[in-house]
């Protein structure tokens, strides 16, 4: 599949209808997340015949955009009941099957490694200060190749250090800086800054001792 | 939700110590055909817990796996095709997941496992 028409295919989704403010419930638009998902297939071949979970999932465009470009399995996790139907809902339009599961992340008990690898456009810990770095840590621990991430640019070295020294992160690469549209409501300091840059991040975790798999 | 999906899933509940696999107990399920991907199932096949797919597949009436398997089975067309359609071609759409140690049921509604804890199990 092309770039344009992942795009495309994307911008055609139904999305939060009554966003919840302390979830921080903002799509990631068509053009950014056709980006992350094009980078993660075809530059590091994560996602086609991979198992992917989509942290946080939304309405679901992470997720569906994975299952889109082949992945063999894809599991949408998200807090919030609406937001699990309408991503269902797309589910359906698009004809993909995938799976979700009604959860707080943080409290995800999953065994480890199952999952390849995990896309997420995390809370930026505006609301609940550390849940980007608690979606982070639990990504890293279920993943056992990649981890797709979005966070803040002024956070860059912060995440860089503690994904490297607290989440067994063996690396931890940024892939391009994005421009990041938030509706209005989640204004980050009180001033009118709606448009914030945000770097595209891979981190790769450390194999845990079970995984003697390629 | 798809039996791979359950091979993943423990119970969250703070405490439990034994919480995989989860029971599974089946109202609903659905069956879609999925275009079978042999490298896939080589490359899941280490990470699944057997007995619990074998039981979990038992659950929705489906009862061709084997008790237990190896790797050299992943050569026999047969049991790729068995494995293939225990692990995602099954869509459990209503009924409950079981905690094994404390009995606390997870539902299932509409495909989607709920597994938000309460205040007293965080
Ligand atoms: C910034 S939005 C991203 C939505 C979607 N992934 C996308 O890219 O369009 C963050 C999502 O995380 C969910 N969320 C927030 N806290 C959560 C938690 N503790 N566990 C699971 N999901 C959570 C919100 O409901 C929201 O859907």
């Amino acid at each position: 599949m092309k770039l344009k028409q992942l795009e495309g295919l994307l911008g055609t989704l139904q999305q939060f209808s009554h966003p919840k403010v302390e979830l921080e419930q903002y799509p990631t638009g068509p053009h950014i997340a056709s980006r992350l998902l094009y980078t993660a297939e075809n530059t590091f071949g994560d996602i086609s015949g991979k198992v992917v979970a989509d942290f946080g999932c939304g309405c679901g465009t992470l997720g569906l955009a994975s299952a889109l470009l082949g992945a063999e399995q894809v599991i949408g996790i998200d807090i919030d009941p609406q937001s699990l139907e309408i991503a269902s809902i797309n589910a359906a339009d698009m004809e993909l099957d995938i799976d979700f599961i009604w959860c707080d992340v943080n409290k995800l008990r999953w065994r480890d490694d199952v999952v390849d690898t995990v896309v997420m456009n995390p809370p930026f810990g505006t609301r609940k200060k550390g849940s980007d770095m608690e979606f982070l840590a639990k990504a890293l621990k279920v993943a056992s190749q990649a981890v797709y991430s979005l966070h803040k640019t002024t956070t860059r070295d912060y995440i860089k250090r503690t994904a490297i020294r607290d989440c067994n992160a063996r690396s931890a690469d940024i892939l391009c800086e994005l421009r990041f549209d938030v509706p209005q409501i989640y204004k980050f300091h009180k001033k009118k800054e709606v448009n914030i840059a945000v770097d595209l991040w891979r981190f790769v975790p450390y194999p845990t001792q079970e995984s003697a798999d390629s | 939700m798809r039996l791979l999906t359950h091979n993943m899933l423990s119970c969250n509940i703070k405490g439990v110590a034994n919480g995989f696999p989860l029971r599974l107990e089946a109202e609903k399920w659905v069956e879609k055909e999925v275009e079978l991907n042999a490298d896939f199932l080589r490359h899941i096949f280490p990470k699944i817990e057997w007995k619990a797919l074998a039981g979990a597949a038992r659950a929705v009436g489906y009862c061709e796996l084997p008790e237990e398997a190896d790797a050299a089975m992943l050569d026999s067309e047969d049991f790729l095709r068995r494995f293939h359609h225990a692990l995602l071609e099954i869509h459990v759409e209503e009924g409950a997941l079981v905690c094994p140690e404390t009995g606390r049921g997870f539902p299932i509604t509409k495909g989607i496992p709920n597994m938000l804890l309460h205040e007293d199990e965080v």
